[in-house]
Order: structure tokens, then sequence, then C-alpha cells
């Protein structure tokens, strides 16, 4: 698996060379300081599914450094926080966390902190303590450092946030490649993939490539159905009930 | 062999399912009862999120109580007249619980409010039913003195109600907001806990209103049947929390459990029994009580607002 993966990757990559200017995305000005791409476009999540690895590859134009960020698709997330009410541990306080990617993920060819100055990492949301969580204007909340560090913590700990740097490799001083990995628990959606050329601390040059995840198989499909058609599926759930009920019945009458 | 839930979004062991289907569809056919108070905290032990446990039981109980509906129907045992003022109330009462259930989630508060009913619940049946094992066996200690019979027709405030109704099945003359209080009460437990409700309903048919016990049982399933097909149709339309893959392999379970306990019902002990149903039931409570009480290991806990919706 890993073989074909490097050998595609290899494929591209000559492909790449040959046709830079062809493929040329707007996001990068004039001779592409950077050009990347992704050994696949599609994670497909069956039943069996147990996570996935994808490669990113490319090329640039000279030396420098590289950050690949991946972002899952973005969602409203809500951190509460139990608290004891006459001995019975319930929810109490929360925070509200608007536009919160449901998946980071960051590969880096050095440490993300000697990429560049922290102003231009925060800008670009370079790492996990750069990661703008927006809370909805209670930022100045004195619970809010708390409530945003757990979201980073339980998120990690769900293995979708991850703040592992030095894993993108260059071969030569041109090539480079990454390998990313999405464990089992990946929330379906558009992604996108950004690679960052780095050069003297300031960013030489960008290119976003997008991923989709996505469910499919009998269990994709009935959780689609679910909430697609919810009413034909709740007549479906009685009539099947209905059906089993009866039939059982009449199977075991003569017991 | 592991299977994909895919409301509940987890991945169970097949036999375990159909194990737990299978053993709690054996207490229901010695005992008659439905299942669900012990079905839905068993589901939530197992990780099934607790909002897709009482969705998914509803279900559930709409198929095994199906059944118990056209057995007693061909006895004659349904009192249909009764059975559609009790639905009245039941259908207002499950639509009022899921609208309630809804609210309670988009606040993150209904898992809680789930266990408490339960801890409360179970407390309340479990220990009804040891309390009944002691006694019997007093009474057989004891001579057996001719007991008195208990007066039914007592006449409280309760037969001062206007609205009254006659129901020829039941040979009763009562108002018919009493049926339909039950009904409506009995609704809002249906889709608050994903129970069908027997063991509140029977007890209520047989001291509140008076109905003949003849009647009781056929007619209690018969309301049982439509209010849990309600609540699975409105819990699916509106919170998405029926797993029908779920609800497949315990019906089977349940299935093949029911006919086994009602098989080897004759042949045991009531009274044992019904102490150890009562001891599980008290078991149970207890484990949702001690989640309840001890500190959380993380205080702190993700909802994400898209999985709500």
């Amino acid at each position: 698996m890993a073989a074909r993966l490097h050998s595609a990757a290899r494929a591209m990559l000559v492909l790449l060379a040959i046709a830079a200017g062809a493929l040329a995305p707007s996001t990068v000005s004039r001779a592409d300081p950077v050009v990347a791409d992704l050994s696949s476009h599609l994670i497909a999540i069956t039943t069996g599914f147990t996570g996935a690895n994808v490669l990113v590859f490319g090329a640039t134009d000279g030396e420098g450094d590289i950050a690949v960020i991946v972002r899952g698709p973005e969602r409203e997330e809500i951190v509460r926080r139990k608290e004891r009410m006459a001995g019975i541990w319930i929810h109490g306080a929360s925070f509200r966390f608007r536009r919160v990617p449901s998946f980071y993920a960051v590969a880096t060819t050095k440490p993300i902190p000697e990429l560049a100055a922290p102003q231009v990492l925060q800008r670009h949301q370079i790492g996990l303590d750069n990661l703008r969580l927006d809370a909805s204007g209670r930022e100045a909340d004195p619970a809010y450092k708390e409530f945003a560090s757990s979201l980073l913590r339980l998120k990690q700990e769900d293995q979708l946030f991850s703040n592992r740097t030095e894993k993108v490799q260059f071969l030569g001083n041109q090539l480079f490649r990454a390998s990313l990995s999405f464990p089992a628990n990946v929330p379906v959606g558009t992604y996108q993939v950004e690679v960052f050329l780095f050069r003297n601390g300031e960013v030489a040059g960008a290119q976003t490539v997008p991923l989709v995840i996505s469910k499919i198989g009998l269990g994709a499909d009935i959780y689609m159905f679910a909430h697609r058609d919810a009413p034909i599926y709740g007549l479906i759930a009685v009539l099947m009930a209905l059906v089993a009920g009866s039939s059982a019945a009449f199977l075991f009458r003569k017991v | 062999m592991y299977v994909y839930l895919p409301i509940a979004e987890i991945s169970v062991n097949v036999f375990l399912i159909l194990g737990m289907g299978l053993a709690v569809g054996v207490l229901s056919g010695l005992f008659g009862v439905g299942g669900g108070f012990l079905m839905t905290p068993l589901l939530m032990f197992i990780g099934v999120p607790p909002a897709v446990a009482v969705g998914t039981e509803a279900n559930k109980i709409a198929a095994s109580s199906i059944s118990g509906v056209i057995a007693h129907w061909r006895r004659g045992n349904v009192d249909v007249k009764m059975g559609l003022f009790l639905l009245a109330g039941g259908f207002v009462g499950s639509a009022a619980g899921v609208w309630l259930f809804g609210l309670l989630r988009s606040i993150g508060q209904i898992d809680l409010v789930i266990r408490i009913a339960y801890v409360i619940f179970l407390g309340i049946i479990g220990a009804l039913m040891l309390s009944e094992t002691v006694r019997t066996m007093l009474r057989r200690a004891r001579a057996p003195v001719g007991a008195p019979s208990r007066k039914l027709h007592q006449h409280t405030w309760m037969h001062g109600l206007p609205f009254k109704v006659r129901f020829n099945r039941s040979r009763l003359y009562i108002s018919a907001i009493l049926p339909v209080a039950v009904g409506f009460f009995v609704g809002v437990l249906a889709a608050m806990m994903g129970v069908g409700g027997g063991f509140i309903i029977v007890p209520a048919m047989i001291y509140l209103l008076g109905m003949p016990t003849s009647v009781v049982v056929g007619t209690s399933l018969f309301q049982i049947l439509f209010v849990t097909a309600n609540v699975t149709f409105l819990q699916a339309f509106y919170n998405h929390t029926v797993d029908i893959v779920l609800a497949l392999f315990l019906v089977i379970g349940g299935v093949l459990g029911a006919q086994l306990g009602a098989a080897y019902g004759a042949k045991i002990r009531g009274e044992w029994m019904r102490a150890l149903l009562g001891a599980l039931v008290l078991t149970v409570g207890g484990k949702l009580m001690f989640d309840l009480l001890v500190t959380p290991d993380d205080l702190f806990t993700l909802t994400g607002a898209s999985r709500a919706h």
C-alpha cells in the first residue's frame, strides 16, 4: 500500500513538474513558489473503516520550510462543565464556540515557532496554540481560557486535533512529502489541506487542496435517510416493528 | 461479529445485543412485563447514547406488544372504547414528551433527566417487587386465612368528576377525564424513558379506574402498541433518535426470549423469580445512581451542535 502510494506520488510529481504552469491555482502568484497535491482526494468511510492515510506531496522553487495544515469543516461546539448540585453531577456553565474546525492537524519541516514570527503564525493559524476560537464575544470572560483549553484537550483526546510537527520530509532540495493520518472517528465533509512555503520567516507561497471525506455503504445510507426523510424513516421503523411483531405472533402461535 | 449502528454511531457486538434482547425477552415472557425499563438502561451501559436508547426501545416495544395485542384481541380481552380514551391521552402525552425531550436535549440536560427518571422508577419498582415477595412469603408462612377481597368500587372524589362515559366491556361508568389523564401520563413516560409503561398503566387501570383484571392486560397492550408506535414516529421525525438496525436485533432477541420465558415460566417458583427480578432492577437503578453521584474523571464535556440536530 505504502509502496504503491509512493510510486503514484513519484509519477504525479513528474507530471506536476511538466504541467506546473497549467495547474497553477489562482492563489499562487507568478512562478508558483509551491505546488502540492494529494495522493487521494476522497476518503470513503465504510462500515469497517479504521482510519486512513493520505500522502501530500509537492515541489517548491527553491529552499524553504513547509507547513501543511489540515482543517475539517467548521461547526459549532459547546463545552459544558459538570457541577455538583444536591449531590448530583449535572451540566452547568457552558461556552459556545462558533466555527471550530471539526478536524485540525499540522505537519511541518521544523518546530512551528522556528518557522516564522508569532504574528505570522497567528495570522495563518498555524499550530493549535494559534487556532482562533470564537466564543461568540465572550473571550474576555474569566472562564474563557479554561473552557477554550478544555475544548482543545477534549478534541486531542478524540484524536481530532493534533499538534505533531516535523513530519514533512524533503527529497532533495525541492520535492517534499508528508503522510497525513485520519482516525476512525474522523468527521465527514469537505476538508482543506493548506500548504505554506516559508522563507526567511515570511510566507513565500501557499496552495490549498480540497479533500472530501464521506461515509459510504448501508450505514451511511440509513443515516442520511433518517435525517433527510425523517417522516418516511419513522413510518418504516413503525411498519418494521408491526410486521416483525405480528409475524412472530404467527410463527409461535402453535407453541 | 460487530455491526455498526448508523444512528447510535457506535459499533457493537451482534451477540451482545441479541443476548440482551434474549435475556430481557425471557424476563418479559416470565412476568408479562415489557422490559423497556431494563433494556433502555442496559443500552446506555453499552454506550448507546441515552436519547437513541429511548427512541429505539420505543420502536422495539411496538414490535413486542403487537403480538400480545393480537392474542388478547382473539380472546376478546380488549376494551376498545377504554383503549381509545387512553389513546387520546396517550397521543397528546407522547407528543408533549417528544417535544420536551427535544427541548431538554437542546439545553444539554436530556441525559441527566433520563438517568434521574430511571433511578426514581427503578427504585420504586424494585422496592415494590421485593416487598411483594416478602409479603407473599410471610402470608404463606402463616395459616391461609380467607383474605378479605379488595373493594374495587369505593366512591371517592374521582367519581364526582364530570364527562361520565359508560364502558360496557369493563362494566364501568366513570369520568372520561380519568382514562385520558392516565393515558397522557403514560404517553409522556413512553416518550421520555422509552418504556411501554405497563408497570404504571396496569396498576392504574386496576386501582384507579377499577377495571376488571380480565381486560386490563389486553387493553393496556392496545394502548402501549399505539403509543409506542406514535413515539417511534415522532422521535424519528423530530429528534432522529430511532436506530432501525439496533431495533431489529433487539426485536429478534426479544421475540425468541419471550417464547422461552413463556414456556419455562410455569416451571419456576414465582416469588423467587420476582425477588430476583426486583434485585436486578434495584442493581440497575443503583448503578445509574452511582454514576450520577461519583465525581466524573473529566468535568468538561464536548457537544458538537451539528451532532445534536
